[in-house]
């Protein structure tokens, strides 16, 4: 089961609950892995520590024209569409920063005076972390080289790497645009973290809005707890979202957080909340829009 | 006329917080939200739109079902795996059905979201089934606010071109400061280090980077001011809720000024600001708490090294 963990906006607990679930699930014996696609600002490996045994490049296809071969049709430049190369007089210049790789340029060439080469945008890194008693957790994640503009290519490559069996937890970016999309795409289950508070609503109503549109019904988990109002509760209530977790409003995780420690070891009563919730994910399936409340539970609950 | 950008390694540190009390200390100000993504600062700023601009983020392909022959050229194509087949159909319905009906043509279809608009595909089907279409990737809005103009936008769901238009709402703000003659631009910006932030801080005078003293905090900060180097842009620190961990924020003001980058002052942990937010307030305008005595204090040294900018 692959379960994307994402938000309207950052900092609302998501690589909290995303590595403190991937670790729960591996004490428990089940085999786990954590997925870190925040390639722009990737923190999950601070708070799991994984030993890195693999690390590779992440590199996009670039055009490279060879001036000896190229006749200045400038059929390059008319396909296209992000100005990334284009004849200037007699010369086909290329601008990397604006290329998406996608490889119009050589297929249109009449010369075929364009081959592309890959380019490094991004590294992969993958490796097992452990948890304070020992169990395994998979780890991967990837990480956009700084300066470089284009996430997706790197969360593409990421989740290339996603294995097929077991639990997995995908990290999100925050948003609501292309890199959160690419990253929630293909998940069995999405869940939207958000704190009681008028933005945190306001971003998960754009979250829920962005994620129902790609067909996925999410559940909330309420982070912060307490520490606001009760505006996110009566929301969900009315768009008839479930609320599988909440996560009380203390100091203390803060604390940990800012330490690089994981709650389930550091905060008492933590561990248990997100059992609760890996339980109430497993009770409620992979089924998209399975929550506690409807109908799927309510026919678990009479047949027990 | 100046314009500072406040950003964040990542969201969720106080950003948009600190700098809407800002725009309630600067005697009159323009706003811009650019964390176009999870706009927020409206929650606070309360504007009164006066004008709405859609805004296109590009163009998505669309293949047209009844040229579509079914021949697969977009799928094997698209590097970006938009093209999906939609499964079996009648031959006879897709244009060329042999008699017993045994051959069956698969139609395609493509996912706007995860569309490019590359066109390659276009450009190379055979049938010329596809055409290629404006995308409204979102609004952006003129708008008075509290503290003065405001602009600011509304993404799209899965909205492509974030970056694009975040530059549209910062030029679009220092047009009106420069029309109403007003000398203070305050930028809500993107946070993380991919386009939307680089459109966010190219050109500006000034960026405070606001962080958190948490060892992810420490870990973001430094891409922050690299990101800010490369782009030549001043940069300050704030440490907000720094006595969370007040061995972390020694080591966040330690990392700053051996990267030569002057920290601004710390805020502290204070329950007031939620509580502002729930007010739909700035943390300064309800009361004189810990944080909103630090905010003040932060205000008036990045005001004073802005100014000194000048000279
Ligand atoms: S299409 Fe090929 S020959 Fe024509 S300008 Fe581009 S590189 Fe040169
Ligand atoms: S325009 Fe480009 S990205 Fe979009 S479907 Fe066609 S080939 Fe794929």
């Amino acid at each position: 089961m692959r379960i994307a963990i994402a938000s309207g906006k950052g900092g609302t607990g998501k690589t909290t609950i995303a590595t403190n679930l991937a670790a729960v699930a591996a004490a428990a014996g089940r085999r786990s892995t954590y997925v870190d696609c925040d390639v722009e600002e990737p923190n999950g490996h601070i708070f799991l520590k994984p030993e890195i045994d693999r690390s590779e490049p992440v590199t996009m296809l670039m055009p490279v024209v060879d001036e000896a071969l190229c006749t200045a049709c400038g059929e390059c430049g008319r396909i296209c569409r992000f100005k990334a190369i284009t004849l200037i007089l007699d010369r086909v210049l290329t601008f990397h920063e604006l290329c998406h790789a996608c490889g119009g340029c050589a297929l249109v060439c009449p010369v075929r005076a364009i081959t592309e080469r890959p380019r490094e945008v991004g590294v992969l890194e993958s490796g097992t972390a452990r948890t304070a008693g020992g169990a395994e957790v998979g780890f991967l994640h990837g990480t956009l080289n700084v300066k470089e503009a284009m996430a997706p290519p790197v969360i593409r490559a990421v989740k290339r790497e996603i294995p097929a069996d077991g639990l997995v937890i995908v990290d999100a970016p925050p948003g609501a645009s292309c890199s959160m999309v690419e990253s929630v795409r293909g998940a069995d289950r999405v869940i939207l973290v958000t704190e009681p508070t008028p933005f945190g609503l306001n971003d998960l109503a754009i979250a829920v809005e962005t994620v129902r549109t790609m067909g996925f019904e999410p559940g909330v988990v309420v982070n912060r707890d307490g520490a606001g109002d009760d505006r996110v509760d009566r929301w969900c209530d009315e768009k008839g979202i479930g609320i599988l977790a909440r996560i009380p409003d203390d100091r203390t995780v803060a604390e940990a957080y800012s330490r690089g420690e994981l709650p389930v070891d550091a905060v008492p009563g933590f561990r248990a909340r997100i059992e609760a919730l890996l339980a109430v994910l497993d009770e409620t399936g992979s089924a998209p829009g399975a929550a506690p409340g409807d109908d799927r539970t309510s026919d678990a609950e009479v047949t027990e | 006329m100046k314009e500072l950008v406040v950003i964040s390694g990542k969201g969720g540190t106080g950003k948009t917080s600190i700098l809407a009390a800002f725009a309630a200390l600067a005697d009159r100000c323009v706003t811009a939200d650019c964390d176009v993504d999870a706009a927020d600062l409206h929650l606070v700023l309360d504007p009164r739109v006066k004008r709405t601009e859609s805004f296109s983020g590009g163009v998505v392909a669309r293949i047209d079902p009844a040229r579509c022959t079914g021949c697969g050229r977009c799928e094997e194509l698209c590097r970006f795996d938009a093209v999906s087949a939609l499964g079996e159909t009648n031959a006879a319905a897709a244009g060329g059905g042999t008699p017993g009906g045994a051959a069956a043509a698969t139609r395609y279809a493509i996912d706007e979201i995860a569309c490019e608009g590359c066109a390659v595909c276009a450009y190379f089907c055979p049938a010329e089934a596809i055409d290629l279409v404006e995308e409204t990737a979102g609004d952006w809005f003129v708008s008075d606010a509290r503290f003065g103009p405001m602009v600011h936008a509304r993404l799209r769901p899965g909205g492509e071109n974030s970056g694009k238009l975040v530059s549209l709402v910062r030029r679009e703000a220092r047009r009106i400061a420069d029309e109403e003659g007003i000398d203070m631009v305050l930028v809500d910006g993107s946070p993380g280090i991919g386009c939307p932030v680089i459109a966010s801080i190219t050109g500006a005078d000034f960026v405070l980077v606001v962080t958190e003293p948490t060892l992810s905090g420490i870990h973001d900060l430094g891409r922050v001011i690299e990101l800010a180097r490369h782009f030549d842009v001043p940069a300050m620190v704030a440490v907000n809720k720094y006595d969370i961990n007040m061995d972390a924020a020694a080591e966040i003001e330690e990392f700053a000024s051996k990267n030569g980058v002057p920290v601004a002052g710390r805020i502290r942990y204070d329950a007031a600001v939620t509580a502002a937010q729930i007010a739909g307030r700035s943390v300064v305008e309800i009361g004189d708490g810990p944080a909103a005595e630090d905010v003040r204090r932060v205000w008036n040294r990045v005001k004073y090294v802005i100014e000194q900018e000048e000279h």
